[in-house]
């Protein structure tokens, strides 16, 4: 590999305040019945902020002050205005976007390119495309009136911490709810200074609210009776929970969960667009994604060559700071996370898969798993079966497309899934089969606000992005 | 000590993004002002210049076109006060800003509103999106001289259109700083092209031109002058839209038929199979 002179990106664009509170009615308050936690750098574990926990009354205050701002200020102003507030929420976005970015690195452990190039241009896409819709309601196919709901829950992971928030929050302020949104406990800083950004347009108070904290917030927001509507992305056995303790309530529910995407890769496929395919789907984010594609079925014909590029490709990635421009794959975002991702892959060894990584250095402190790549596996094996939400692939491979399709959709997931041929009828008639919300075909995870986005079976319902990201905040 | 002498402003046309004066050197006297006097060759070089802006228009992405819209509403926004100085009613000015605001939304949503995949009846993906039908010629209405003008333009461009307008005779002045106001809003040039002058010189022109796709006769208040340039709008084809009525509300939603009148649709066909 070429050695590269580093290049970080200065840390001096951001002001980590030592210590944040509660977002609650426009402004930071401390919590009344809470505590408070650390948010570290997974890269090099040294401590960034004190982040308040949230208890019960501190979700209540914020409920009713989102009850509040609904009732006076958001619901009934008019569409247009709405929309001014968003347009300059985007606008501010655009202006910060170094500064989150760089925040969003530091705080997630992702590569600062992903953060600069794609999350923080799509978070402000996201809220310009929102902004668009809400003088527009009425065009939106949901009838000629139609109506918010009310206070919305927003519980949301650590993955893609701000652009996971203006997926949540952009739709439900268009449609004119109001919110309360926790964010991932090991990545709130992001949020906290998107609390900044709200006071910065003049965003009512109460409009948004952000309450910071882990599991025992999250179920706190998603059970208080006062909120309408419930959005959560996370992993399935949370949504599982979440969907139900909001049973028999009147609170509308959608879910975005996990996912075991399949990437197939057909003979007449261009071999080195699609290992450029396959490593974007697996290794993009650390694969910390719900739609990776963490499945690569390979035509058996065609397999060796495949894998070949891929390991060539592979031991071109370069893991490490993820402030460094240079840098490919990132930290891991906890520990926790870091252990799950060793278990499965133990468990890939264990049961007969054959492992393989690029010769890798990797940091001595901090959270680091290395690409690696699993042969040999069967559907059987945990990692097929498994979402390991780590840059880690399972390759699996099928003779004809009726054994890929059958392959594919042999998962309780059905988030995302991958075709790669230079056929067009071929990957009319993959995704005619294939029981997944989002199929790509010769490219992986691309991501649009106009694109909506959401998972068949298991991997959740409701769908974000698009007109039908509307439907989830309207009552309809 | 003596008066200021104000330093006065050249009133010119705009032509793919540059302001040249009328190249027939004629000029009118309207609202004080001398104003550039359009001919029929100047209508020919706007057209000119609007086609050759399609290509990078129509291929720039929707997100794009709609940031532009909304940069033209920031623009606007903070020149209300000169407006207000050429007599336009403030309300008339926040009622275009956001018209630009409106519009801008529509960049990206109108193909979802107004395309759709189509279950045919066979292994088939069918797929209908709108595309701009390219070069499009514009009558502003005469008033209300900005939230017309506005009214008029913005529907055309944000699918991807180019215009030629034809500025409201007696009342250019709105239509001259507006053109200041795109002139600094990143709209690429030749997307708005606006001449000054007779309606009766330019717009017969305009409504003849074989390279003109579609034209808009809202201005047009004579029924007898907009039949007949309807009939020379056949030649070629172009789509028309008729005039508006007279008492028609330029303040009111505006709903969606601005923008689908200057679209073509597009069906995409494909087979399904291994």
């Amino acid at each position: 590999m070429f050695e590269y002179a580093p290049a970080p990106e200065s840390r001096s664009v951001v002001d980590i305040k030592p210590a944040y509170g509660l977002f609650i009615d426009g402004t930071f308050v401390d919590p009344t019945d809470g505590g408070s936690f650390k948010s570290i750098n997974p890269a090099t574990e040294e401590v960034l902020a004190e982040v308040a926990e949230g208890g019960a009354g501190d979700v209540d205050r914020a409920v009713r002050a989102a009850r509040a701002a609904y009732e006076k200020v958001w619901g009934p102003m008019p569409g247009r205005d709405r929309a001014k507030y968003l347009f300059r929420i985007a606008r501010i976005i655009q202006e910060r976007s170094r500064e989150l970015a760089v925040l969003e690195s530091l705080d997630n452990g992702k590569p600062i390119k992903e953060s600069r190039d794609v999350d923080i241009p799509l978070v402000a896409a996201h809220f310009f495309y929102y902004a668009g819709w809400a003088d527009k309601l009425p065009y939106a196919g949901f009838g000629p009136d139609p109506k918010p709901l009310g206070v919305a829950a927003q519980v949301i992971p650590w993955n893609f911490p701000l652009l996971m928030l203006a997926w949540k929050i952009a739709p439900a302020l268009a449609a004119g709810n109001t919110v309360v949104l926790k964010p991932a406990e090991t990545t709130p800083l992001t949020a906290l200074l998107f609390a900044e950004i709200c006071q910065q347009a003049d965003l009512p108070a109460g409009v948004v609210n952000i309450v910071t904290g882990a599991g025992e917030t999250g179920r706190a927001l998603v059970e208080h009776p006062g909120v309408d509507k419930v959005a959560f992305t996370g992993s399935t056995e949370v949504g599982r929970a979440i969907a139900r303790a909001v049973a028999g309530t009147r609170k509308k529910l959608t879910l975005e969960l996990g996912g075991k995407a399949a990437n197939i890769v057909f003979d007449d496929a261009p071999v080195d667009q699609a290992v450029e395919g396959i490593v974007n789907g697996i290794f993009f984010n650390q694969g910390h994604v719900c739609c990776a594609g963490s499945r690569l079925l390979i035509q058996e014909s065609v397999a060796d060559r495949v894998l070949e590029s891929l390991k060539r490709r592979m031991a071109q990635l370069r893991v490490g700071d993820p402030l460094d421009k240079n840098t490919d794959i990132g930290a891991i975002n906890s520990a926790a996370q870091l252990a799950r991702i060793r278990e499965l892959s133990e468990a890939g060894s264990a049961e007969g898969a054959e492992r393989w990584s690029p010769p890798c250095e990797l940091p001595e402190r901090g959270f680091w798993f290395a690409p690696t790549i699993f042969t040999g596996v069967t559907q059987a094996h945990r990692i097929a079966r498994e979402e390991i939400f780590g840059p880690v692939l399972s390759v699996l491979t099928f003779r004809t497309p009726a054994e890929a399709v059958e392959k594919a959709n042999n998962t309780p997931y059905g988030l995302s899934a991958g075709i790669w041929t230079d056929k067009g009828s071929r990957i009319l008639w993959m995704a005619d089969r294939l029981r997944a919300g989002v199929v790509w075909a010769n490219t992986f995870n691309k991501f649009d606000p106009t694109s909506p986005f959401g998972g068949y079976k298991e991997s959740g319902y409701g769908r974000e992005g698009g007109r039908h990201g509307l439907e989830a905040y309207l009552n309809v | 000590m003596s008066e200021r002498v104000a330093v006065r402003k050249t009133y010119k046309l705009f032509i793919g993004g540059k302001f040249p004066r009328s190249e027939s050197g004629r000029s009118y006297l309207v609202q004080d002002a001398n104003v550039s006097l359009a001919s029929r060759k100047d209508a020919r070089d706007a057209v000119v210049a609007a086609r050759a802006a399609v290509k990078g228009w129509a291929g720039a992405t929707a997100y794009n076109r709609g940031q532009v819209l909304y940069r033209v509403a920031e623009m606007l926004e903070g020149r209300r006060e000169q407006f207000v100085a050429l007599g336009v009613p403030g309300d008339e000015v926040d009622a275009a800003v956001d018209r630009w605001v409106w519009y801008a939304g529509w960049s990206d949503k109108l193909a979802q509103v107004y395309g759709g995949a189509n279950p045919v009846a066979g292994p088939y993906f069918n797929l209908s999106a709108p595309e701009p039908t390219g070069v499009v010629a514009v009558v502003a209405p005469e008033r209300p001289a900005l939230l017309g003008l506005v009214s008029v333009i913005a529907p055309a461009v944000v699918t991807g259109n180019t215009v030629v307008v034809a500025a409201s005779p007696t009342e250019p002045l709105a239509a001259v700083t507006l053109a200041e106001v795109l002139a600094t809003s990143d709209l690429p040039g030749g997307v708005v092209n606006i001449l000054t002058g007779r309606l009766s010189e330019t717009v017969p022109t305009l409504a003849a031109h074989m390279d003109v796709n579609a034209i808009d006769l809202t201005g047009v208040t004579d029924a007898e002058q907009a039949a007949d340039l309807e009939v020379r709008a056949a030649e070629n084809l172009k789509r028309v839209l008729r005039p508006a009525p007279a008492d028609h509300d330029w303040f009111a939603d505006p709903g969606l038929t601005r923008m689908t009148a200057l679209l073509e649709t597009k069906t995409v066909w494909h087979p399904k199979g291994v």
